[in-house]
């Protein structure tokens, strides 16, 4: 922790606090950035309600408040305040566990993304940023796991079956299409990574990795057309049937933390970050996440849900292999052209 | 200095989980005692200098190969506890060798440990392209030799998968809807 503390406060300017400010420093970060998150989050929901509900055709909550913005609000009410069922069949330890684990590993990987170029935009700029949110996105797979194995339900325990399934399968992809950018930019640290794309944004040297990746992301995030861990209308809720009041609500809000998350990590890999003309850094970072995040509910609205075996193909048989090809001609066209791109070889 | 401050909680951490993993009764407890038992060991390669080496050892083991295990113990639905001969305690008769094996071990590594001098973990941090020009210049035999290793054992998994490997199992294999 100290170390990472250290290297949040290690870039331009060169001041060096004493090791208690550094802590305080980087909680006060944290805390705002959770305050944000949290909020953005409820209004992310409110958003996709409203998005959804115009592009077919009806109104959507416009009730609280002036269009319906006090909306969020009320759910988290609601959500409070529902009588709270647990099932006495359900493994206890696990049973509680399982939706902290992905409100968890989502929320804090937003440690490592930076929102502008400034020490004041990231809370740590960790060497390895690419690697840390890989590991703790594939650690968010145990939280729908353990939560569908300790429902001890068929329904749950079929959504849980069939999300390890998928995750294993879309995580490869995803991993290797982010090489591509790793051999492109010469380091893991994110910050670095947006440095590097200050001339050219890497969608435009890696477009085939930004698909596989944009894929990819959908299916990890296991929304609409990849939600079959919790088709409604094959295993009622999926990993989550059993699951009641505020445990409910943190799996939902796991979800929106984690769409969040995709957005900021596309944005900062693919799409230059903060980078853009005339707004200031920050701002930009906030566009792009926002134009991703309708994105992702304009992908929920337009695609009916793949088939089980469709959804094994498309992971194994096509994103897979796309990702391989990625990954060594981009590495052969490095080899060759060393200046192809800025901050390549470092 | 700081390093410490994470270094002894992690290892404790590894430790007391490392051996919840074989006390426990429950499979399934066993499999998250070892996820965490991880988790603790990537802080502590962390805390000694090698980042790039802890977040594989989260994202390969913890994320990877549990998961699959994770897979197995929930698939073959060993249940909630063991079955009895799981359970059953070996006699003392068989615990004589082993117990001196590892007490000859434990000596030697304590040994070790107080005979070598103290390294500062913060003055040695390894960087990504560091490692990566060792693994791939100086042993690079070693690499080919894990990589023919994996190689096997995806040859042997996709044999034993095949449908028609055992006459029997063919009219069982699932196949998926045309």
């Amino acid at each position: 922790m100290s170390e990472m503390i250290a290297l949040a406060a290690s870039a331009p300017p060169a001041v060096v606090y004493p090791l208690y400010l550094q802590a305080i420093i980087a909680i006060v970060k944290g805390a705002v950035l959770l305050f944000v998150l949290l909020t953005l989050a409820a209004y992310a929901v409110f958003a996709e309600r409203r998005i959804l509900a115009f592009m077919q055709g009806r109104v959507g909550p416009n009730r609280a408040g002036p269009f319906g913005f006090l909306q969020p609000l009320a759910d988290v009410f609601k959500l409070l305040t529902k009588e709270e069922a647990n099932p006495p069949f359900a493994d206890k330890w696990l049973y509680y566990a399982a939706p902290a684990i992905i409100t968890i590993t989502s929320m804090l990987t937003f440690a490592v993304i930076p929102f502008g170029p400034s020490d004041w935009f990231i809370i740590t700029d960790l060497n390895v940023g690419l690697l840390f949110f890989l590991a703790l996105s594939s650690l968010g797979v145990y939280s729908i796991v353990l939560a569908g194995w300790s429902s001890n339900s068929k329904y749950a325990a079929l959504g849980g079956l069939r999300a390890t399934a998928q995750m294993i399968s879309y995580e490869l992809p995803m991993s290797l299409a982010l090489v591509g950018v790793v051999l492109a930019a010469g380091t893991f640290s994110l910050r670095e990574i947006v440095c590097a794309q200050s001339g050219l944004w890497f969608i435009v040297i890696q477009p085939v990795g930004f698909a596989v990746f944009l894929i990819a992301a959908v299916a990890e995030s296991r929304r609409t057309p990849f939600d079959l861990p919790e088709a409604e209308n094959e295993i009622v809720a999926g990993f989550h049937t059993e699951y009641s009041s505020m445990k409910f609500a943190l799996f939902f809000l796991g979800e929106y933390v984690s769409i969040m998350l995709l957005s900021c990590i596309i944005a900062v890999v693919y799409l230059g970050g903060w980078h853009g003309p005339w707004l200031p850094p920050p701002l930009w970072m906030l566009i792009k996440v926002g134009a991703l995040v309708f994105f992702f509910i304009w992908i929920r609205a337009t695609f009916p849900r793949l088939r089980y075996d469709h959804l094994m193909e498309l992971g194994w048989k096509w994103l897979l292999p796309l990702a391989i090809a990625n990954v060594v001609i981009t590495a052969a066209l490095l080899l060759a052209f060393p200046k192809l791109v800025q901050g390549a070889g470092k | 200095m700081n390093n410490l401050l994470i270094f002894y909680p992690a290892a404790v951490v590894a430790v007391i989980t490392t051996l919840m993993v074989i006390l426990t009764r429950n499979p399934v407890y066993a499999v998250i005692y070892l996820i965490l038992s991880l988790c603790g060991v990537a802080l502590v390669f962390f805390s000694l200098g090698a980042p790039f080496l802890a977040a594989l050892e989260v994202i390969v083991y913890a994320g990877a190969i549990i998961v699959l295990f994770l897979f197995v113990v929930m698939m073959l639905n060993i249940g909630r506890v063991m079955n009895e001969q799981d359970c059953l305690r070996p006699s003392r008769k068989q615990m004589i060798l082993p117990g001196f094996l590892v007490i000859v071990l434990l000596v030697e590594t304590l040994m070790c440990l107080f005979a070598a001098a103290p390294v500062n973990p913060a003055a040695s941090s390894i960087s990504t392209k560091a490692l990566g020009q060792a693994l791939y210049g100086k042993h690079y035999l070693g690499v080919l030799l894990s990589a023919l290793v994996l190689l096997i054992g995806a040859i042997g998994g996709i044999h034993l998968g095949r449908a028609s490997s055992c006459p029997d199992t063919k009219e069982r294999s699932i196949h998926a809807p045309r």
